[in-house]
């Protein structure tokens, strides 16, 4: 080895100490305006090929997910030291100011060319070794995007990131994106892949990253208030074990052990919504929860879309609001020529089966959040309506 | 044979132009970029110029400040495009108060056109809003759509090719639809569940309905008090297009005025003519074949206190849309004869009736010179039909005008 590849060398070494050894900078909450890279807020980084929170940063998972084109997600919570959220069984918790949520969107790699992510529900392979799920393995996911929501003196606001090709961060996308993806269904994805697509069949979409005033387009969920509030973390939504480092543990019990959350009950005494695909569980509760989450920022009586009388929170007991046999107000060419929202018994003259299944802009529901179909979700909610009991005769 | 085969094209070339549209090119992604911007940085008193051009857009223009202004160039000069939308599903999406949008188009959006929900202080002026390619199953329900806002002016602005209603007002109080242009919608001009409103100097042609009064369960409130004058409502006969199971899907061609279920409507001085089903139908949510027989408590399905007077109707009413409507023409008027130019499709109310009778403010008034009414028998499906000449000659006291609070 000649001398200035050893001096090479021990710079390297030096260099790798020095990684190894530098502590990383505290979570910085801004407290006004949008900083231009994800890194400058020090809440989950891009490090020797991990994308790993921060010290305090806590991931967490919901029963029952947005459905966003089949992308994964990995989510975070961080709140001022010595601050507490106060519980609440229905609505989001009450954050305190500098609270910052992070929720990054990304696919499994399927070893093909840049457009190709991989199309599974299994995430066994998306963790770093050794993190339990507290770290994504870089070198086996493809990131997309982070979304930022933090809750400021005026209220939360909502920022968007889009990660750069290298994984190294992502940067302000106030205007959102989109990026032109294939859906793989690989073998490596056969654990959770639908028997019925063929291995390494292709579906070409647009992931689109929402615009700021798209985030509020969900994240309003009185349209009155006009206010921006998280979605994910309530009760029913996070009562469920996360597996921790330091091993699994129900995530209201371990928010409240880490002084994050006041008022909690124990976890049995909580909601909790079904997850949706969750075999073992009713059918009706998977849907129901399924619909909650999809649906219910929207058609709920104080949402943006309580101008149809649907209301499809998983609380709503009332059937005609829920949408049996309650003819459609307002969906123009997205009735799909059917009659009623639900048509129990007949899940294919139901809207709201024609409506979840198509991705077409102007028919399809949600809105927006999707380009594709989920195909599981869809027979989930026809298992449910087939299952219905009462008809639509007058 | 010819259907089959394009089918089966469609399924080859995957959909048929359903795959994602064609990527902007770099002048119009940095056009939309800057527009976006505009929309997210709005404050009150900002003004977003629409400058003149047809300019592509892929996403839904969000507004959410308050006080905002959106103006071009004119109504056929500046031109926003959906043709090639990846997201949306509305072309413009606005929940603020003090909106003034003005001289500018919106054009193929994959939804509505133009969506305000939950506004106050609204005004829409000199806006077109068009589904290019004419009537078709593809396009939007609504093409300018204020709902649950209150103090709405829609003024000199156009609706072109509407899958439900080109200028639809729902929901809402203290609106004011004047010199508008409305064709080629299923529903032309449409106020559904709306308090308080003047519909005047509109033109509404070619559509399946030309301007409806409607009032329907379920929703956030119930709709009254409806002044509908000097507008021109003429040869609405176009074939229905609208999606089954929407209110509109019940819409004969051929319709002028409709009022449903709407109580307090106020209709007078217009020139209704060549509406080849009826030029005036007064109807309860009964008659209509809405599949739902059974609306909500705290709903009335009875038009009442409707006062239709002095107005200029002409032709219309020979070619009814639709088998009994044809065949209840024929027998009682000949092939060549027509329906008188108000139908009424005879649902009562006989709990809120007194020996046959309304009471006097809430009757149906028809004082139209010689104009007759034909009661259809709705409730004995056409069974006994008759014209009535006298009977609905009644006066009702006029409806206020509609004060707009700050607006002229």
């Amino acid at each position: 080895m000649s001398s200035f590849a050893r001096i090479s060398s021990a710079i390297l070494a030096l260099a790798a100490l020095a990684g190894c050894a530098r502590t990383p900078q505290p979570v910085h909450s801004f407290a006004e305006g949008k900083p231009d890279k994800l890194s400058d807020w020090h809440l989950v980084e891009a490090r020797d090929g991990r994308l790993v929170p921060n010290t305090d940063v806590v991931p967490y998972d919901l029963n029952t997910p947005l459905f966003s084109d089949y992308a994964h997600k990995f989510r975070t919570l961080w709140m001022p030291k010595g601050t507490t959220a106060k519980y609440d069984a229905e609505g989001p918790f009450d954050f305190p100011v500098g609270t910052v949520l992070t929720k990054t969107f990304f696919y499994p790699k399927t070893g093909g060319d840049a457009k190709a992510v991989a199309r599974t529900y299994d995430t066994s392979r998306d963790f770093a070794a050794g993190s339990a799920n507290e770290a994504l393995d870089l070198a086996t996911v493809r990131l997309i995007e982070t979304r930022i929501l933090v809750r400021r003196e005026k209220g939360w606001e909502a920022i968007p990131y889009v990660w750069n090709a290298a994984q190294t961060d992502a940067e302000l996308a106030r205007t959102g994106d989109a990026i032109a993806l294939e859906l793989v269904d690989t073998e490596a994805s056969k654990a959770g892949r639908d028997e019925s697509r063929p291995a390494n069949a292709r579906e070409a979409f647009t992931y689109v990253v929402p615009n700021e005033n798209q985030c509020a387009g969900c994240h309003v969920t009185n349209v009155k208030a006009k206010a921006i509030e998280p979605l994910g973390p309530r009760a029913r939504h996070i009562n469920r074990d996360y597996a921790y480092a330091a091993g699994a543990e129900n995530q209201l019990a371990h928010w409240t052990k880490l002084g994050m959350l006041a008022g909690a009950p124990d976890a049995a005494q909580a909601p909790r919504d079904a997850n949706w695909h969750d075999a073992k569980a009713p059918v009706a509760e998977r849907a129901r929860a399924y619909l909650d989450v999809n649906c219910s920022m929207c058609h709920s009586p104080t949402g943006p879309a309580n101008t149809t009388a649907l209301d499809l929170r998983s609380a709503n007991t009332d059937l005609r609001r829920l949408g049996l046999c309650k003819p459609p107000v307002a969906a123009g060419r997205g009735t799909g020529d059917r009659l009623f929202d639900i048509v129990p018994g007949k899940p294919d003259d139901s809207i709201l089966l024609y409506r979840v299944t198509s991705n077409e802009a102007g028919v399809m529901m949600p809105e927006m959040g999707r380009n594709t179909t989920h195909k599981e979700g869809v027979e989930l909610i026809r298992d449910w309506i087939a299952a219905t009991s009462g008809n639509c005769d007058a | 044979m010819r259907k089959l085969a394009i089918v089966a094209l469609c399924a080859i070339a995957a959909g048929c132009g359903k795959g994602p549209p064609p990527a902007p090119s770099d002048a119009e992604a940095a056009f939309e970029k800057k527009l976006q911007e505009q929309f997210l940085d709005a404050k009150p008193g900002t003004v977003i110029e629409i400058p003149p051009g047809k300019h592509s857009l892929q996403r839904v223009l969000t507004l959410r400040a308050n006080g905002v202004t959106v103006r071009g160039a004119g109504a056929d000069k500046s031109i926003l495009s959906f043709q090639n939308q990846i997201s949306g599903p509305e072309g413009m999406l606005v929940y603020a108060n003090d909106f003034t949008i003005e001289h500018l188009a919106i054009e193929d959006s994959k939804g509505d056109g133009l969506k305000i929900n939950d506004g106050e202080n609204i005004t829409i002026r000199d806006v077109r809003v068009e589904w290019t390619a004419g009537p078709s199953k593809d396009n939007g329900a609504y093409a300018i759509y204020p709902v649950k806002c209150k103090n709405v002016l829609i003024e000199d602005s156009v609706a072109i090719g509407s899958r439900d209603a080109g200028i639809y007002v729902g929901q809402s109080q203290d609106i004011v639809v004047r010199r508008n242009r409305a064709e080629k919608n299923v529903a032309g001009i449409e106020i559904e569940n709306s308090i308080r409103a003047d519909v005047y100097e509109n033109t509404a042609t070619g559509n399946t309905g030309g301007i409806l009064v409607f009032n329907m369960p379920d929703l956030t409130q119930h709709g009254e008090h409806a002044r509908v004058y000097k507008n021109k409502v003429v040869a609405n006969n176009l074939g229905n297009f609208g999606a089954k199971g929407t209110a509109v899907a019940s819409v004969p061609a051929g319709s002028g005025v409709i009022v449903t279920s709407n109580p307090k409507v106020e209709i007078f001085d217009n020139d209704i003519a060549d509406n080849r089903t009826a030029n005036l139908i007064i109807a309860s949510y009964y008659i209509t074949n809405f599949a739902d027989k059974k609306p909500t408590e705290g709903y009335d399905p009875y038009p009442k206190s409707i006062y239709v007077h002095d107005n200029r109707f002409s032709g219309g009413g020979d070619s009814p849309d639709g088998l009994d409507w044809k065949a209840l023409k024929v027998s009682m008027f000949g092939i060549n004869g027509h329906f008188p130019d108000v139908l009424w499709d005879g649902f009562v109310d006989a709990k809120a009736q007194v020996n046959g009778q309304y009471p006097a403010e809430q009757r149906i008034c028809v004082k139209n010179g010689e104009v007759e009414v034909l009661n259809v028998d709705g409730p004995n499906k056409f069974s006994n039909p008759k014209v009535f000449k006298d009977e609905f000659h009644c006066e009702l006291p006029p409806l206020a005008a509609v004060e707009m609070k700050g607006k002229a």
